[in-house]
């Protein structure tokens, strides 16, 4: 085994995990911010690149796409949040995930209905297509781009959540909303644009994933069990910690391919295990959560 | 969750009327009433095959539910029992020519281990931790049952150990006739059932639902909160592991989705179904589920859209179930 | 042990029991139909995968199946006697599988089982009708089902097996001396069709520089690529099915990989090619039982895509359809030329036909029960060479399987 394929290895496992971190980042907000365990993560994360498809075809452009689908599924996600979610929030904390469990079921079928059983075809924007010499081999351009967007958009929700009153009232709000109910904050119209805003970028993980990813009913099945790994590794709710889990696990699957390739998916529940082990909330996670 | 006071063990409160007197003497009678009634379920359902599914679901999903309703622990694991329950079950007969009723046996016992061992592992975090570290240990269990194909077949499932003919104390019965294998079904449901019933009724239920309610007092009451719930998840484990084995028998066959995540999310839609705050519900749940998706998949490809819409007008509705809302309306 | 529950499936109180009802009804109505055990239809159980990602192969085969009772039915049936088929959704489930089964042979009392749509659930449906003496056509691929361990005198396969399409495959694009690399879903259905190639590659005198297994249902193939871009091959091989297929030829296509070797997968799928698009699969060969092109050389390719377009808008039928087609076909020649449903009479013909009805001349190897048949060689067109929206590939060959592309008997484990 050469020194270039074992980088290759290593860049790959990176960027898988590029694309880990995007397919976990709206269910990790959504728990983070509302305690909500979403299970039709992986439902809404198909419709997105359903959506994107939809959009694609009437507009003749990925970079519609890319813009208009997102805004579109979030859209879906106010409503949801507005007639399922709320009426949970004084519930068990067990409903809502019940509840999103039945969503999952009735948004897969209506894409079934919709769109066929089958699948349909995505390709990648030609201005991305091909391949890069890396120096230690070639690369597919547009998952270097997935990198890219990957990076702006975290870069984006650090600032917006350090930087600015809104984003310091929704950290208040995650650590304790009895109090910011007491200052007067309305924590209902918060949680429903956090909501919104979530699966917004879950559906936008379902847009960059198309062209990886053969779109289909059932993608979103995989997305959700790979949503769960990540974020309880990274610690529930914690988007550092979702960050450096996604590319953690992304290099453990990598180089357990190198070595024992059909290991490759147990070795990404082996870790969770592991790490709920050692550490039940997760590698930045607070305790006693 | 607020208990179920007719149905549950919780002392039953002044009955006012002439139903809550009837209920309470149901509820005290609640075993043997359910199996009368299930004596009759094969001639009520569109086939025998259901209804042998139903008593299966049905002994899964009160296993189930002592940890869930009783007990306030959700896991997401539980096909990991019933799996294992149906792979030792098959697995004893296929390597090593067992006996069914020895091969049964083996499959409870299996489940019981796993489920200490899952148990141990779990009952230390708390709410959704719980949930998860459940859902990542029956992770391992189906992907180790994938890869282990020569002793579980794989991805092709196990096959090859077909019970054609069952000896009960010196009594053969043709087990391919569909009623045999009900009534012989029947037979380890009712057992499960009375076992559960009497777990609930005793010292143990109350402490159970004092953990539920109050883990913090219950600690303070002098109780063994770790160890009661340890006791609760294994009994439950071995219940599902029960009905594992039943279905192994039942349908000579187990697919590996039988381990598989959406096992575990089945049962909890049927406890939900049916009402978790309750002895029966989770049963009824179970028989409710198989009946829909039995009609509606002979109407529509798209049956899963009915069921998870049922599922959702459940949980914002009617919390309690179906047999939870029966119940409370005979309360009133 | 089986056999005498052959008698199970003979003529029973039932059927005399239906003869009667219908001859009572046929008396209140006042028609002149004659009471006997004979009226009462063919029933024939159907489970097939109506939901879930094979939901369109499932439906084509359905379509498949009912054209192929309906001309049964409109040519007089069995001497007046009708067929019906009894369609169930298994739901890809081998459980969901079984309890269906049970139900059709207990409740609906069906006289033959045709059908499922993937290894494991066919495997479930055998094991329910073997131990109840049931004849069983399967129409899916495995080569399990043909082994003496899961087979029985009453399991027929009419899907052509992994080891057949692979031999076919290799044959036309394998050369001598060429390096094949292989990537393989790591379950019983991956591993069948890796032996297959391993052994035709040998044949061939190709070379393997390596196999790659990938763990069934993966959704991401990028970091098992760079390995196989290593190992420098001519021809990657994946072995693996449906979605695992669809992801795994278009992150190779993304990775460049067509362009430094050839894509070759034991089966090639008319509603992946559709679902996935023409530039992923663009030169993809691939080995499959039917292609609606055939009716270019094959009469009865012809009068079968004819007959299936006048049922439904003009649509063609697809691969793992058209086996709904031969498989209830072969079933309604065998009971007609058995002279009824008596199951050791319908096993006797079954074994004895020969069957032209869709793709050239078939038959039912008497040890196993496979159906020998032609394997066809197919090549995905670039979108430009399309002539129509289902003028997906180049039929690069037609290979005429003999005995010599099965295993032999002994191999099965068949004695004598």
């Amino acid at each position: 085994m050469d020194v270039q394929l074992i980088a290759m290895q290593l860049l790959s496992g990176a960027v898988l995990g590029a694309v880990l971190v995007m397919t976990a980042l709206g269910f990790t907000i959504i728990f983070g911010m509302l305690g909500v365990v979403n299970f039709a993560h992986g439902a809404l994360f198909m419709i997105g690149a359903y959506a994107g498809v939809a959009v694609a075809m009437q507009t003749g452009s990925f970079w519609w796409a890319l813009l208009v689908a997102p805004l579109a599924v979030g859209a879906l996600g106010l409503l949801i949040e507005r007639f399922l979610i709320r009426p949970l929030y004084n519930r068990p904390a067990d409903d809502p995930i019940l509840l999103t469990f039945g969503l999952g079921y009735v948004l897969v079928e209506v894409v079934r209905i919709v769109f066929g059983n089958d699948g349909i075809p995505f390709s990648t924007p030609a201005a991305l297509v091909g391949v890069v010499n890396l120096g230690i081999g070639y690369f597919p351009i547009y998952r270097l781009f997935v990198i890219a967007v990957v990076a702006l958009i975290l870069a984006l929700l650090w600032l917006g959540l350090e930087k600015t009153r809104f984003g310091l009232i929704v950290r208040a709000g995650a650590r304790d909303p009895q109090i910011m109910r007491v200052l007067g904050v309305d924590m209902r119209r918060l949680w429903f644009l956090v909501f919104g805003v979530g699966i917004g970028l879950t559906a936008l993980g379902g847009v960059l994933a198309a062209p990886m990813r053969n779109v289909n009913p059932e993608m979103g099945a995989l997305v959700l069990a790979e949503a769960f790994v990540v974020t309880v590794i990274g610690g529930l709710g914690s988007i550092v910690g979702a960050v450096v889990a996604g590319i953690l696990v992304g290099l453990v699957v990598s180089l357990t391919s190198l070595v024992a390739p059909e290991m490759a998916t147990i070795s990404m529940f082996a870790l969770m295990a592991l790490v709920l082990l050692i550490r039940p909330q997760g590698l930045f996670g607070r305790a006693g959560a | 969750m607020t208990p179920q006071s007719l149905d549950t063990t919780s002392a039953p409160g002044q009955s006012r009327s002439g139903a809550g007197a009837l209920m309470q003497l149901a509820s005290r009678w609640r075993v043997p009433l359910t199996i009368l009634a299930l004596c009759a379920l094969p001639w009520l359902l569109p086939s025998k095959a259901l209804a042998v599914n139903v008593l299966i679901y049905g002994t899964f999903a009160v296993g189930y539910n002592l940890l869930f309703g009783y007990t306030g622990l959700l896991s997401f694991g539980h096909a990991a029992f019933f799996g294992s329950g149906a792979y030792l079950t098959g697995m004893s007969i296929v390597h090593f020519g067992a006996n069914w009723l020895l091969a049964l046996t083996t499959g409870i016992t299996g489940a019981l281990l796993l489920a200490l061992v899952m148990g141990t592992l779990s009952i230390r975090t708390r709410g959704i931790y719980f949930s998860m570290v459940t859902l990542a240990l029956a992770q391992l269990v189906y992907y180790t049952a994938l890869q282990a194909s020569s002793w579980t077949g794989g991805e092709n499932g196990l096959r090859g150990f077909t019970v054609s003919r069952i000896d009960v104390f010196g009594l053969q019965i043709d087990f391919l006739n569909p009623l045999h294998k009900y009534y012989v079904v029947l037979i380890f449901t009712a057992l499960a059932l009375w076992l559960v019933s009497r777990a609930l009724n005793s010292s143990f239920g109350a402490v159970i639902e004092a953990i539920r309610e109050n883990e913090v007092r219950a600690r303070a009451c002098g109780y063994n909160v770790e160890r009661t719930k340890l006791i609760s998840f294994v009994l439950s484990g071995a219940i599902c592991g029960l009905a594992g084995g039943l279905s192994a028998l039942h349908l000579a066959i187990v697919p590996l989705d039988t381990l598989h995540y959406q096992t575990s999310g089945l049962v909890v839609m049927m406890t939900l179904l049916g009402g978790m705050g309750s002895f029966f519900g989770p049963f009824i749940g179970a028989l409710a589920f198989l009946v829909m998706e039995d009609l509606f998949s002979l109407w529509t490809a798209h049956w899963q859209l009915f069921v998870g819409a049922i599922f959702i007008l459940f949980v914002l509705f009617l919390p309690k179930g179906i047999w939870g809302t029966i119940l409370g309306a005979g309360e009133r | 042990m089986q056999d005498n529950r052959t008698k199970l499936n003979a003529p029973t109180r039932r059927q005399v029991v239906g003869g009667i009802g219908l001859g009572t009804a046929a008396t209140l109505l006042g028609m002149p139909l004659v009471a006997r055990a004979q009226v009462e239809p063919i029933r024939i159980g159907f489970p097939t995968p109506l939901t879930g990602p094979f939901g369109a192969e499932a439906r084509d085969q359905v379509k498949s199946a009912e054209l192929a009772v309906k001309q049964f039915n409109d040519a007089g049936g069995l001497g007046g006697r009708k067929a019906e088929l009894l369609v169930r959704d298994d739901k890809l489930n081998a459980g969901e599988a079984a309890t269906r089964t049970l139900e059709l042979i207990e409740k609906d009392k069906v006289h033959a089982v045709v059908g499922a749509l993937s290894s494991a659930v066919q495997l479930a449906v055998n094991e329910v009708t073997r131990a109840r003496g049931m004849i069983y056509i399967s129409i899916s691929q495995s080569d399990t089902i043909n082994e003496v361990k899961d087979w029985s005198r009453f399991t027929f396969h009419e899907a052509l097996n992994p080891h057949m399409t692979t031999a076919a495959v290799a044959k036309h694009t394998f050369k001598k001396g060429a390096k094949v690399a292989y990537l393989v879903a790591d379950y019983a259905y991956g591993h069948e069709m890796l032996r297959g190639f391993k052994r035709a590659q040998a044949a061939v005198g190709a070379e393997s520089v390596g196999e790659i297994l990938h763990p069934f249902g993966a959704p991401d193939y990028s970091t098992f690529l760079p390995r196989i871009n290593a190992m420098k091959p001519d021809i990657l091989c994946i072995c693996n099915f449906g979605r695992d297929q669809a992801n795994s030829i278009k992150q190779a296509a993304e990775f460049g990989m067509k362009q430094q070797m050839k894509i070759v997968v034991p089966v090639i799928l008319h509603n992946q090619r559709l679902a996935v698009g023409a530039e992923v699969f663009d030169g993809v060969v691939g080995g499959a039982n039917y292609y609606w092109g055939l009716e270019e050389t094959i009469p009865s390719a012809k009068a079968f895509n004819d007959a299936f377009r006048a049922a439904n808008g003009g649509a063609v039928p697809t691969d793992y359809g058209a086996y709904g087609y031969t498989g209830v076909k072969s079933l309604l020649q065998a009971i007609t030329a058995a002279g009824g449903t008596e199951t050791d009479k319908v096993i006797a013909a079954l074994e004895a036909l020969k069957y032209d009805v869709a793709k050239g001349p078939q038959s039912y190897r008497k040890c196993d029960h496979q159906s020998i048949q032609s394997v066809l060689v197919l090549e995905s067109k670039k979108k430009a060479d399309m002539k129509n929206a289902v003028d997906l590939f180049r039929v690069a060959a037609v290979e005429q399987s003999g005995e010599a592309m099965l295993r032999t008997c002994a191999e099965l484990g068949f004695s004598g």
